[in-house]
């Protein structure tokens, strides 16, 4: 069922379970993505999704699970264990300083300096090298980001996360609420982020991005993950059926209400 | 006048953003190009609005514009100013401080006291007033930061508290006179203008040698500079301001050394807030407190240090007005300090909901306020039409503010 199972995984998840009181989050999930990969993780709301994506992103202790890292046995304890292995994240809300030029915003909380000084031609010259290499373009690295618009600001949010050397990128909707010129720009870069050898987990509501830039698509219902299914145009069906229960022919999806 | 850095205007109705490329309208690019930017515009809006008082108060009485009026002017800016650079910088964070007059008043009272009542040297009196001062906003940034109490209602607390904090230093006089020659001489120096032509040689020249070594670092890294005739405006205009001043410094009483110390206050903070660390973080939190908090910002720490600022320049402010009053009251810090040094900052371009302004805007706020009240003062008008138009004046401020925002936030 999937695809490249041949590829040794970057990132893997075994067994992860989150209970929430009475409500199960998370039930004995799975999850791996492998360098150069771009795995969408698509499900309906309440499915887990944000869930997974918060305990890879270490701020969401799981009640169990085994991690790997690049082979390793990991732990994911806290946001600083997941940067200290290279796994990366976008959060929704962007979380940029809308007053803040994009030179700065880059560097946040990361800025150059020597003494308490900062150096700004230092950073300068790393944002245009970054932004070259991703072919991100802004009408100028001194404009305020609240100036931007909302795919310039999704691109600088995912170039900021690339100056720390990620090797997985976790991006959380990053094309919600973006026009369709934008939403193009933004799958653009997650193609040169792909490219790059980044593992990429994209969590997405739309069947058709995610079948334009994923690997694989993993479906998570009510907690579980339900299937497992190579991105391509003709199980765009499968897809659909799994997310809404109304499969029946996928094994793993035992305990759906459908 | 502005009330927060405006941003480079939009063209009216122009779309959005579409997309990727390097779009934007030509007015846009052009704006976003010559660095003609948010905090500039800004200054700009309150120096027109600044010329228009003058202006006005120049034809409706010939002394206004005199040389020994605008040194008076001068005289009576400095004080407020000071404290507003604390305002500034605590509204950069997105936070406000009420206390900042009573703080100004107990500070004044302690070095008063430790100076008139104890002997102790002036100089010792004044660094102790400080670091009282320093103490307050350690302690009120404490709270703020410890408990998430709203600044607003710890400073509020603070400015009752500390006014009676201010009673019991005096005592029972309620009233001190300071005669020492140190602490008076702190508003009453005046130095020869070749003094000050020295000091703006200085300041030229380091000016002019920065902006070489910057464009000579950004050639070396292989960044654009801009065009040679933007870097000889941006310093030849200031100095062109600092050579009109000289003038008219030199032509009075000679250059006061109470503007000395406040417009080297401004250049020190606004050095601070623009190119240093602490600068960054502070205009980061002022701008997303979570966002800087997720990117590892020591969001307690700044905080913290922006209250013991804000609180230690109010000191400062206190002690100045005190030099220039020659005396420390029960009176002192209270009234219309408050809330000038607020308006000042706020008139002069510092967004009351943090991240955009400039320290800058406390010069330039404190100059309207000052400008209006002393043209009136001219004009021999009561106080109560005193206290409407200078109402009026942050009004106005407010509601510019508001639609260059509100384009901003359109486009």
């Amino acid at each position: 069922m999937t695809v490249k199972e041949e590829r040794e995984p970057l990132l893997s998840l075994r067994g992860v379970s989150k209970r929430f009181g009475a409500v199960r989050a998370l039930d004995d999930v799975s999850f791996e993505v492998a360098a150069g990969e771009v795995v969408a993780l698509v499900g309906d709301n309440g499915a887990g999704k944000s869930t997974l994506i918060q305990v890879m992103s270490g701020t969401l202790v799981p009640d169990t699970a085994e991690v790997r890292f690049d082979g390793r046995e990991v732990s994911l304890g806290s946001p600083a264990d997941a940067s200290r292995l290279g796994v990366a994240t976008v959060y929704q809300d962007l979380a940029l300083c809308d007053n803040l030029d994009v030179v700065a915003n880059l560097h946040l909380g990361h800025e150059t300096h020597a003494a308490a000084v900062l150096s700004e031609v230092e950073m300068e010259r790393r944002a245009v090298g970054l932004l070259d290499e991703l072919s991100v373009r802004v009408p100028s690295l001194r404009t305020p980001v609240g100036m931007l618009s909302g795919g310039q600001r999704q691109c600088i949010a995912i170039a900021r996360t690339l100056l720390g050397a990620p090797r997985v990128v976790l991006l959380d909707e990053p094309t919600a609420a973006l026009g369709l010129v934008q939403k193009e720009q933004v799958l653009d870069l997650v193609r040169r982020l792909k490219a790059r050898g980044l593992g990429v987990v994209l969590i997405s509501h739309n069947m058709a991005e995610v079948f334009a830039v994923a690997d694989r698509v993993i479906v998570l219902r009510l907690g579980r993950r339900v299937a497992t299914l190579p991105a391509v145009a003709e199980q765009q069906q499968a897809v659909v059926a799994a997310i809404t229960g109304a499969d029946g022919g996928i094994p793993v999806a035992a305990g759906g209400f459908a | 006048m502005s009330l927060s850095t405006a941003p480079a205007p939009q063209p009216a109705g122009g779309p959005p953003d579409a997309g990727g490329g390097p779009e934007g309208s030509p007015l846009k690019r052009l704006f976003a190009f010559s660095s003609l930017n948010a905090a500039k515009l800004g200054s700009l809006q309150v120096v027109i609005g600044l010329v228009v008082i003058w202006t006005v108060f120049a034809l409706a009485h010939d002394r206004f514009l005199t040389a020994t009026n605008l040194t008076n002017l001068a005289l009576q800016i400095a004080a407020v100013g000071t404290i507003s650079i604390g305002v500034v910088l605590v509204l950069l964070l997105g936070e406000i401080d009420l206390s900042i007059g009573s703080v100004s008043g107990l500070c004044a009272g302690i070095m008063a006291v430790l100076n008139v009542k104890h002997g102790l040297d002036p100089v010792l009196a004044i660094v102790l007033a400080l670091l009282a001062g320093a103490a307050i906003g350690l302690l009120q940034g404490a709270i703020v930061t410890a408990f998430g109490v709203p600044s607003f209602v710890v400073t509020l607390g603070g400015l009752i508290a500390w006014q009676g904090a201010q009673l019991m230093v005096l005592g029972d006089t309620g009233s001190i006179n300071v005669t020492d020659p140190t602490i008076t001489g702190l508003t009453s120096t005046f130095y020869p203008a070749e003094v000050g032509w020295a000091l703006a040689a200085a300041g030229l020249a380091v000016a002019v040698v920065a902006t070489v070594r910057s464009r000579r670092s950004r050639t070396a890294a292989g960044l654009p500079v801009g065009a040679v005739a933007w870097d000889v405006v941006r310093i030849a205009l200031p100095a062109a301001v600092g050579v009109a001043a000289l003038l008219m410094f030199g032509s009075a009483r000679g250059v006061p050394l109470s503007v000395l110390i406040f417009l080297g206050l401004v250049i020190a903070m606004d050095l601070v807030c623009r190119r240093t660390l602490f600068g960054r973080h502070l205009f980061a939190i002022g701008g997303n407190a979570k966002a800087a908090r997720r990117v590892g910002i020591k969001v307690k720490r700044i905080r913290l240090l922006v209250f013991v600022l804000a609180s230690t320049f109010a000191a400062a402010g206190g002690i100045l007005a005190a030099s220039r009053l020659l005396a420390v009251n029960q009176a002192s810090g209270s009234g219309d300090v408050l809330l000038n040094a607020i308006a000042g900052a706020v008139i002069g371009g510092t967004s009351l909901f943090g991240g955009r302004g400039s320290v800058w805007s406390a010069l330039l706020g404190a100059l309207v306020i000052g400008s209006v009240s002393n043209g009136m003062d001219l004009l021999a008008l009561e106080s109560s039409v005193k206290f409407m138009v200078t109402g009026a004046v942050l009004v106005l401020a407010v509601v510019i503010d508001a639609t260059t925002n509100r384009r901003r936030d359109d486009a």
